[in-house]
């Protein structure tokens, strides 16, 4: 074990840690940004423009612009300009709900069934084989079957999401619903508890932490996938946004896409992890 | 037998290749403490599970109140040997959850109530709120026999209820659950490993032979009187004769008793002895 550091001090670590990176990242952008001045043909100048004339390269934006960008878009997050011109928090709005319904219901189909194939091990056996080789596909395999089936685009990947936390939920929740000490079910038998008395009040909560952890790994994956799905599928969401920044080659954008797509993973993760929390038990 | 509460008639446990026992008859008199003792690996466990519902027998019946058991029943509450609380509700709630089972129909403060009363018999108040992580063994312990008890079963199972336990805890569960069944006039059935437990608490102690083909060898009778205390018992005339009984049966008898039973054996009618009314003198060596 290693022995418990305050925390003023690892906190005081990390902002040096931030502080050193980002004067770096300052440094080497700004004196890279003065390198470039080699000559150019000044018709060719006119005829594709200064910046492109240097050498196409759009520079890396500096820690400073960033900032300033960002305190631009979370002042105003959630304006509405046409459809391809939305505020960031609409983006990360689109992409929360998508992953809110994608990973409700795969909660909804995995949890219950995969109460059924712990408790049954017919029904385990069976089903094992096409959860071995459906588990490993990346999701967004499913794709073009999804867009040539449901025809909506903004479903699909809802159904990407699905297909992508229904995995850890089923295999979590069979596992702890399998692994309910036999004592605790022979309890609820001497004491005639019914079928739904006993998987309400004795295998839920004996299972809820595992299942939990299963949640957690489901939601993490989820909003890893979002930001693929919606780069495929387009219109809304912050995946959308990174990759129409990527076309307007507004590299400060995408830096901030990506803080903002971590916090929101983070904060998704610190929400389950409070529920696991609540629900787990001690010996 | 004829009457008795509980009638085991002839039930066997046999795996492939292997019997574990066979061909076990006895009774559970109403209000009777019965008691019983073996090595390890003689189907103890397995009986009481029978009892209990939780397991069928591979051949014969157990006949309780008149009718063949068919599964676990709340007529027969179990104290099991790890408590088998369910670690993510308070004392109160596992009692609670007992009783809700009981009384299906009664609001919630109701069963709250009685959960309390319950846990409050065992001297538990105090901890009514508090998890099983927060409990000693012995108040662990304690909760599991409020949750039997407070389901006013017909019949009390346990199954070595105290091994579990340190031996002064123990000692004092002892004489708890000594005065809980004497109490209710319970019925109660029990696998014990310690004697002296046998002999506080038991009206008659069936002896089982070691396995495989374990059967019942004989049947003793506690003929000491009640209320018997544990600080007093080993005072108590007939015993030392009582205990060397049983203690010689399970050093020496249990194995040379093992396997085959002897000619004219009738499982039906185990010897029935007791060693305590045998004058002192001669029962000491």
């Amino acid at each position: 074990m290693q022995t418990q550091v305050p925390f003023w001090r690892a906190a005081l670590l990390s902002l040096a840690l931030l502080a050193l990176l980002l004067g770096g990242w300052e440094f080497a952008a700004r004196s890279g940004g003065a390198v470039g001045g080699t000559a150019i043909d000044p018709e060719y100048a006119a005829l594709v423009g200064a910046a492109a004339a240097q050498g196409g390269q759009t520079p890396m934006p500096m820690p400073s612009e960033i900032g300033a960008r960002l305190w631009q878009l979370l002042r105003d997050p959630f304006y509405v300009r046409g459809t391809n011109d939305q505020g960031i928090g609409i983006q990360i709005a689109y992409s929360l709900g998508r992953v809110g319904i994608g990973f409700a219901l795969a909660a909804l189909v995995a949890i219950p069934l995969g109460f059924l194939i712990g408790m049954s091990p017919l029904l385990a056996a069976a089903l094992n084989p096409f959860i071995q080789v459906l588990r490993p596909v990346s999701p967004l395999a499913w794709m073009p079957l999804a867009l040539y089936t449901i025809k909506d685009s903004s479903i699909s990947a809802v159904f990407v999401i699905f297909i992508c936390s229904v995995w850890p939920m089923l295999l979590n929740t069979a596992f702890g619903v399998a692994g309910v000490r036999r004592e605790w079910l022979n309890v609820a038998r001497t004491l005639e508890a019914g079928r739904l008395k006993t998987a309400l009040r004795v295998i839920l909560p004996a299972a809820a932490p595992t299942i939990l952890t299963g949640m957690r790994i489901s939601i993490g994956i989820a909003w890893l996938v979002i930001v693929a799905a919606e780069m495929l599928v387009g219109g809304t969401g912050i995946g959308y946004w990174v990759w129409n920044q990527w076309n307007n080659l507004s590299l400060a954008d995408i830096v901030i896409a990506i803080l903002l797509i971590g916090v929101v993973g983070l904060l998704l993760d610190r929400l389950l992890g409070w529920v696991a929390g609540a629900v787990a038990w001690q010996e | 037998m004829r009457h008795a509460y509980v009638s085991v008639e002839g039930i066997a446990r046999r795996y492939p290749g292997a019997t574990v026992f066979e061909d076990l008859w006895f009774g559970v008199n109403r209000g009777e403490f019965v008691c019983v003792v073996g090595h390890s690996g003689c189907g103890k466990t397995t009986v009481l599970n029978i009892l209990a519902g939780l397991e069928a027998p591979s051949a014969g019946e157990v006949i309780v109140d008149g009718q063949a058991i068919e599964g676990p029943s709340l007529d027969r509450a179990v104290i099991f040997q790890g408590h088998a609380l369910m670690p993510w509700m308070t004392a109160e709630q596992n009692v609670g959850f007992a009783l809700s089972c009981r009384h299906r129909g009664w609001p919630r403060a109701r069963l709250r109530e009685a959960a309390r009363a319950a846990l409050v018999r065992v001297g538990l108040e105090q901890a009514a709120e508090k998890k099983p992580s927060q409990l000693s063994g012995g108040m662990k312990q304690r909760v599991g026999i409020a949750r039997a008890l407070a389901i006013e079963p017909k019949m009390l199972l346990m199954d070595e209820p105290f091994s579990a336990l340190d031996a002064l805890t123990r000692g004092v569960l002892q004489d708890e659950v000594a005065r809980l069944v004497a109490e209710a006039d319970q019925t109660a059935f029990m696998i014990t490993h310690d004697v002296d437990e046998a002999i506080l608490l038991a009206d008659r102690i069936l002896l089982m032979t070691n396995g495989p083909e374990a059967r019942l060898a004989e049947i003793v009778v506690n003929t000491l009187p009640r209320p018997r205390q544990r600080a007093t018992l080993h005072r108590m005339p007939g015993y030392h004769a009582l205990r060397d009984h049983i203690l010689e049966f399970l050093i020496t008898r249990s194995r040379t008793l093992a396997g085959a039973p002897p000619a004219g054996w009738d499982p039906r009618r185990v010897p029935e002895l007791r060693p305590a009314d045998a004058p002192a003198a001669l029962a000491a060596p």
